[in-house]
């Protein structure tokens, strides 16, 4: 029995070594929100923290994660969705069919972390994951509104929500 | 009021009562055991089960949230949310308290078809359901009315109903929908329901939010990969990579040994699956299972070999009609000029973010599935058949789709195969992933065509003869072989048909042939988000900017000649060319190209403006897409959808390309099948300009002008003509 410190505690798990850490985080610890879209680290849809860092655990091997190394999964972004991202991306509209977005927050979480204040083209750099539904633009105009402390206006979107509010 | 809508509400009212004594049964059932993931169901696990519906599309709970019923599948594109809209508005609720749920195709199959059709395509979400959903919502509306009016016992007309709660005008009394619910539910439906004004809406047409944004970003949407079932084991399949191919053979005693793996099934003739307790485990087993091919009679197909059976189609004799009037090979014979061009388009694949998959349980008596379906009552027939049961001993439970694009609508090949391998182990729910390359090697490609066109001019550069020849491969032959009449699949003339309702020509043209030469090869071919659209624009739209050119006229011009009796697509092109500042100076090194037509019920046209490097480095740096959809029911969603296309159409366009090789496709993954990230992604500025009187779809339609704009505004730039794409397979470099 290995044990991996996921979103704040420790889960204990079997998988042969060389098992990708994304198929142990959905298959032994039940955290689905990690995607699989292309299994050779090409679309980003399993982007996850580890110590801060973005990883792309479809291609990591388990037994190269120490059990001592912290890893955050989008579950474990914020507990309760509370993410400056996770909310702009609400207010905004952000996600199609969402099954990529997973991975765009937690590469957009690890950008913000990195440079509060990213431009187009840090933006352009650090968000490669791929979205075939085309969120592109509004993934960018959230991060730039979770960016500006949660300004969403220069979206221009003017989206009306549910409990009145317009964003 | 017209009859067919009485019958309708007859028809919904007799299988309302027929349901009545078995919802609980079949509610009760799905929920027990497991939590089904409703787009955006069940408020703290409570399932619209233990309240009686007011009618097939409607369930007030006591606590007054409104439960409404969706039967066509939410893959991102927003028509869950707009669906809702619909009934809400008729409905007149408080749309705060709106949830969604979907009926099975089973209940479905139960209850006449009280939901109507449950597929989730060709941009027919909203544009094919409107009237008989809002139609759903305002009967329910009128028996809650009803309802209240019959406890206080008086006149239904002094009543009124406004966000969930009903007043009686005279006394102001008030109650609410949760409150009457159970006794609406009794009541016989109205004869007769009078829709709103379109002029009257409060909550169709507003720029309202999605209902299921908030899951998608917490990683608590639960997709058909994520399904859990207690007992389930895990499946990994190859079929034969080589079209047409069957298992020969294979060390299944040796790969059975392997630790977690419980089976190792032929499935088919042609496919091969393990069965471990993991898909990671049954994943790398298959991938160490030696299995001998067969590669059957297409093992020498290449992209070359469908190219030249295409090419001499592009001369054939025979051809099926699609438009004509006049008589174009007279008037290119004795044209004082001719423009002629060779155009093409490559096989290309859906590929959908969630791979294909499905959870299979079968035993003797019935066979349940789960699984991202674009098409529920088909997924149940593909089921049934796969069991070799009545689909009245079927179901399926159908999940959120990370993404369809017309892949999970009309074939439901993934769901056979998780059917047969369920039964190789009866009553054990097997969850069946496609890895990508799977996914990559076995899709149901956007066809292959070619296209020879030719114009004939008189001396001043009128356009006196058009003539388009399209040479290959028809979707419907493929998918519904049924419906090929005469030789001819009617869908391939998507944008190119005579005026009227539906993918019309946007041009009149003196004298005009257009014909399609039938040619399928051994690849399978299916409905790509956009379809015949598609292709069918690039060659039009791409040959009349030649014709511009070759005539110096000015491509925007030009086109609004020929559009005199086209004035919806007119004004559409219009929309665009003036939002863009057609006439206005563009940046240095900046140009624009420009395109139109109208598909899937929609008129659009976009103007792109582009730059391209000394080194051929393309920046496409602005896009203009006008769209009149009749209707623009919640307008910040079309903006999404457009965008959206302009991703999958600009993917197609710059990378999208299978290419065959000894009988299979040779792209595998995202690193040889390239899409378009966020660092290419241009400005998309959407202008709606709904005309009313007619509902078209959004979700494809601007698809088919993205690379045609995109492509004459390379032309403008380079002076370069890009007839067969993708793009990356062309040099733009300054010669």
């Amino acid at each position: 029995m290995a044990t991996l410190n996921v979103n704040g505690t420790v889960r204990e798990f079997e998988a042969e070594p060389d098992t990708p850490l994304l198929w142990v985080l959905r298959e032994q610890l039940g955290l689905t929100g990690t995607k699989y879209g292309c299994g050779i680290a090409q679309c980003g849809a399993c982007t996850v923290h580890i110590d801060g860092e973005t990883v792309r655990t479809c291609v990591r091997p388990v037994s190269t994660v120490t059990a001592e190394q912290k890893i955050v999964t989008i579950e474990g972004l914020s507990g309760n969705g509370s993410h400056p991202l996770q909310k702009a991306w609400v207010a905004l509209d952000v996600p199609q069919c969402g099954f990529c977005q997973s991975g765009m927050i937690m590469a957009a979480a690890a950008l913000l972390k990195e440079k509060p204040q990213p431009t187009d083209a840090d933006i352009n750099q650090s968000i490669t994951n791929i979205c075939r539904c085309g969120t592109y633009n509004r993934v960018r105009a959230a991060i730039k509104a979770a960016a500006q402390g949660g300004n969403t206006r220069n979206a221009g979107l003017a989206i009306q929500h549910a409990d009145g509010s317009t964003t | 009021m017209s009859r067919a809508v009485t019958e309708e509400t007859r028809k919904v009212d007799a299988s309302r009562r027929r349901f009545l004594g078995t919802t609980a049964a079949a509610f009760g059932g799905l929920m027990v055991g497991f939590h089904i993931p409703y787009a955006h169901a069940a408020d703290g696990g409570a399932s619209a089960a233990a309240t009686p519906e007011v009618n097939a599309w409607v369930v007030i709970k006591p606590d007054d949230t409104v439960v409404i019923r969706i039967a066509r599948s939410e893959m991102g594109q927003g028509s869950l949310t707009g669906l809702a809209q619909l009934v809400a508005e008729e409905l007149d609720c408080d749309w705060a308290r709106v949830t969604t749920e979907y009926p099975t195709p089973g209940q479905n199959l139960a209850r006449n078809r009280a939901w109507g059709n449950f597929s989730t395509g060709g941009s027919r979400g909203i544009r094919e359901s409107h009237d008989y959903v809002r139609k759903g919502g305002a009967a329910a509306r009128m028996m809650l009315v009803q309802a209240a009016a019959n406890e206080w016992k008086v006149p239904v007309a002094e009543c009124r109903a406004a966000a969930s709660a009903i007043t009686h005008q005279p006394s102001g009394r008030k109650t609410t929908y949760g409150k009457v619910a159970a006794a609406a539910a009794s009541l016989t439906p109205p004869e007769s329901v009078q829709l709103k004004d379109p002029k009257d809406w409060k909550i169709a047409g507003k720029r309202l939010a999605r209902l299921d944004t908030v899951d998608k970003t917490t990683g608590a949407q639960v997709y058909g990969m994520d399904l859990k079932l207690p007992g389930m084991l895990n499946a990994a399949i190859r079929d034969c990579p080589v079209f047409g191919g069957k298992v020969k053979a294979f060390n299944a005693a040796e790969i059975e040994k392997r630790p977690g793996v419980k089976k190792v099934i032929q499935v088919g003739d042609s496919a091969v699956a393990v069965v471990a307790d993991t898909w990671w485990r049954a994943k790398t087993a298959l991938e160490a299972l030696k299995v001998e091919w067969d590669d059957g009679p297409n093992a020498k197909v290449s992209s070359a070999s469908i190219a030249e059976t295409l090419k001499a189609g592009l001369d054939a004799r025979d051809a099926a009609v699609g438009n004509r009037n006049g008589d174009a090979a007279a008037a290119l014979a004795t044209a004082a000029r001719k423009v002629e061009a060779v155009y093409s388009y490559p096989y290309q694949n859906h590929a959908t973010m969630e791979t294909m998959n499905a959870t299979a349980r079968w035993t003797p008596e019935r066979c349940e599935v789960w699984t991202p379906t674009q098409n529920g009552e088909a997924a149940l027939a593909a089921a049934a058949e796969a069991a070799e049961l009545p689909p009245s001993k079927c179901e399926v439970y159908k999940l959120h789709l990370g993404g369809g694009f017309g892949r999970r609508g009309a074939v439901h090949d993934w769901v056979r195969q998780a059917v047969a391998i369920a039964r190789e182990m009866p009553g054990t729910p097997i969850k069946l992933i496609w890895s990508r390359e799977e996914d990559m090697l076995h899709g149901r490609y956007h066809p292959i065509t070619q296209c020879k066109l030719a114009a004939g001019l008189d001396d001043k550069g009128n356009i006196t003869a058009l003539q388009m020849r399209i040479s290959g491969q028809s979707i419907i032959a493929g998918v519904f072989p049924q419906n090929i009449k005469d030789g001819k699949d009617p869908v391939v003339f998507q944008g190119l048909n005579p005026p009227g309702p539906e993918a019309s020509i946007g041009y009149s043209f003196p004298n005009l042939l257009i014909d399609h030469a039938m040619r399928n090869p051994p690849v399978p071919p299916g409905f790509w988000r956009g379809v015949n659209l598609n292709q069918n624009t690039i060659y039009l739209e791409c040959f009349l900017d030649e014709v511009a050119h070759a005539t110096q006229q000015d491509p925007l011009e030009l086109r609004r000649k020929l559009m005199a009796d086209h004035p919806k697509h007119l004004a559409v092109l219009n929309a665009a060319a003036e939002r863009a500042g057609w006439d206005k100076p563009l940046p240095k090194g900046v140009y624009r190209g420009v395109a139109q037509t109208m598909g899937f019920g929609s008129y659009v046209a976009a103007v792109a403006e582009v730059s391209v490097s000394d080194e051929g480095a393309l920046k496409i740096h602005r896009i203009v897409a006008a769209t009149d959809p009749g209707h623009a029911l919640n307008p910040q969603q079309i903006e999404a959808q457009v965008e959206g296309s302009f991703v999958y159409g600009l993917s197609a366009a710059l990378y999208g390309e299978c290419t065959v090789k000894e009988g299979r496709m040779e792209q595998e993954n995202f690193n040889t099948y390239q899409v378009m990230r966020m660092d290419e992604m241009p400005a998309v500025e959407t202008v709606i300009v709904p005309s009313g009187g007619f509902w078209g779809g959004v979700g494809e339609p601007t698809i088919a002008v993205a690379a045609p704009a995109v492509l004459n505004a390379i032309f403008a730039a380079t002076g370069k003509r890009i007839r067969d794409l993708p793009l990356k397979n062309h040099s733009l470099k300054r010669a």
